[in-house]
């Protein structure tokens, strides 16, 4: 599992990278109460806007962590919102997507590093 | 943050692990653990403890302080029974609102809750309309909001007096060795007290009111979306010096006595622009606003007549999801043509216009002790 600094985490299952939001940034949101996913199929550049999500608090974005295309997006988010709060790393997850240049992901943080960024 | 105020909660709050947040000059407590949809639907459910000590208490003393206060605002302060509470405004000189507040005839005196944010605009209104009636801010005191239908039986402990109480009535009672003023009222759309007690007892009534089983600390969070399900207005979001007590719909606040043809009509500021909108309609209404999809629309999402083109014809001044009406709710302003309910709108929200239904307020059963 790779992490960015925007609180997401990177998970490659089955040649695809999955990508989802983790514990500390589903905790600071607060109660995530809408999330509009982007179509599959849509070619995304790092740090696009590829998600939004309001909580009870405020809404704010998902970026796009590397260059490259969306494959499959979780539509049981938008109908059921509060899984982000309940299930970040596992059934919350965001989008699933091809990498263009997976040395992009290289210079991610791992666990122990993502931990010790939130201290 | 700086030179942030605290109130005689402040270590509660910290004990209670709640998250805090500038707000009106003091660090106040946003959430606890529990979350702000939690906190919503247990104040609905049970019973919720609010630390509203940020808020501004005031005494006016005086012979005919309720004559002098009516001259600020428009409402009927001679004819206020002691032991009664009524909603109020200040006004300014183009019908405008400076801010709400509570009025309570105790008397010998008149006590007022004003907004945390607009103390010191208050004190000066009252200082300079006011001439001959003394005017104190009590700063030694707390304020809790106990609110929901289990308050009564929480309090009921504590406060034996305070079970036969109607919604709006104030009384005092011995509590803790103190005296504390108690009103049967609340910013919440439930059943609930605002608890009045000197400083140094407000943790120790915290602490009883919060060992009750069904009392849960309730942050301002819930507060926000709790009043906003309930219709009730926030100073500087859906009121303000710019919008009129009658364009707000809170015409209601304004009694006959004080209308038009009324004994005491007018003699406020800004009574000949509220006077005739009361006789003659508004341009713009306050309104509730139900948004069709899941969205939330929140404070400052223009509002347009058509899904493609034209200009925007009114704004929401307050938004976000209801926890208890399990849809985003919101409130805004729009022309009295388009204020009838049922009326389909569309707001920008992320430069999308979205389906939004003109909605009745509140959005939620007012659940008072009548």
């Amino acid at each position: 599992m790779k992490y960015t600094e925007e609180h997401e985490w990177l998970r490659e299952e089955d040649g695809v990278i999955v990508v989802g939001i983790t514990e500390h940034a589903a905790e600071q949101l607060g109660d995530v109460v809408f999330v509009e996913l982007p179509e599959a199929g849509t070619s995304v550049s790092k740090d696009d806007e590829v998600v939004v999500i309001e909580s009870v608090k405020a809404a704010s974005d998902i970026l796009a962590p590397i260059d490259g295309e969306i494959t499959e997006v979780n539509e049981a988010l938008v109908d059921n919102p509060s899984l982000v709060n309940d299930d970040p790393l596992g059934e919350a997850w965001f989008f699933k997507m091809t990498a263009a240049d997976s040395s992009q992901m290289d210079e991610m943080m791992d666990e122990a590093a993502y931990k010790a960024f939130v201290g | 943050m700086t030179d942030l105020a605290r109130t005689p909660l402040y270590d509660l709050h910290d004990e209670l692990g709640a998250k805090m947040v500038p707000f009106a000059g003091y660090e106040m407590p946003v959430q606890y653990p529990m979350g702000v949809m939690g906190e919503h639907k247990h104040c609905r459910a049970q019973a919720g403890l609010f630390d509203v000590s940020h808020m501004g208490q005031v005494i006016l003393r005086g012979a005919d302080a309720g004559l002098a206060l009516e001259r600020l605002v428009p409402v009927n302060i001679v004819g206020l029974a002691e032991g009664r509470q009524r909603y109020g405004l200040f006004t300014n000189d183009a019908g405008g609102i400076e801010d709400d507040l509570m009025i309570a005839n105790k008397g010998d005196h008149l006590f007022l809750v004003v907004n945390a944010a607009r103390k010191a605009e208050d004190l000066s209104l009252l200082r300079a309309g006011l001439p001959g009636i003394e005017i104190e801010e009590l700063t030694d005191r707390a304020l809790l909001a106990l609110q929901g239908p289990g308050a009564e039986l929480a309090l009921a402990g504590l406060v034996p007096d305070a079970v036969p109480m109607r919604f709006m009535d104030v009384i005092e009672a011995p509590l803790m060795g103190a005296t504390a003023w108690i009103s049967r009222s609340g910013y919440t759309g439930e059943d609930g007290f605002e608890i009045s007690v000197p400083a140094h007892l407000a943790e120790g009534v915290a602490r009883a009111l919060l060992a009750h089983e069904a009392v849960a600390p309730i942050g301002l969070g819930a507060r926000d979306s709790l009043r906003l399900e309930a219709g009730l207005c926030l100073y500087g979001n859906d009121i303000d010096a710019t919008t009129t007590p009658v364009e707000a719909g809170l015409g209601w606040a304004i009694q006959k006595v004080r209308r038009t043809g009324g004994d005491r009509a007018g003699g406020f500021p800004g009574a000949d622009t509220i006077l005739q909108q009361l006789d003659n309609g508004t341009l713009r209404q306050r309104v509730g606003l139900l948004p069709e999809g899941r969205a939330p629309m929140r404070g400052g999402v223009a509002l347009f007549e058509a899904e493609i083109g034209g200009e925007a014809i009114g704004h929401v001044t307050s938004g976000g999801f209801g926890p208890t009406v399990e849809a985003p709710v919101a409130m805004g302003y729009v022309p009295t043509a388009q204020a009838t309910p049922g009326t389909q709108l569309y707001g920008e929200v992320r430069g999308k216009r979205l389906p939004v239904r003109v909605a009745a307020l509140p959005f939620v059963e007012q659940n008072f002790k009548r």
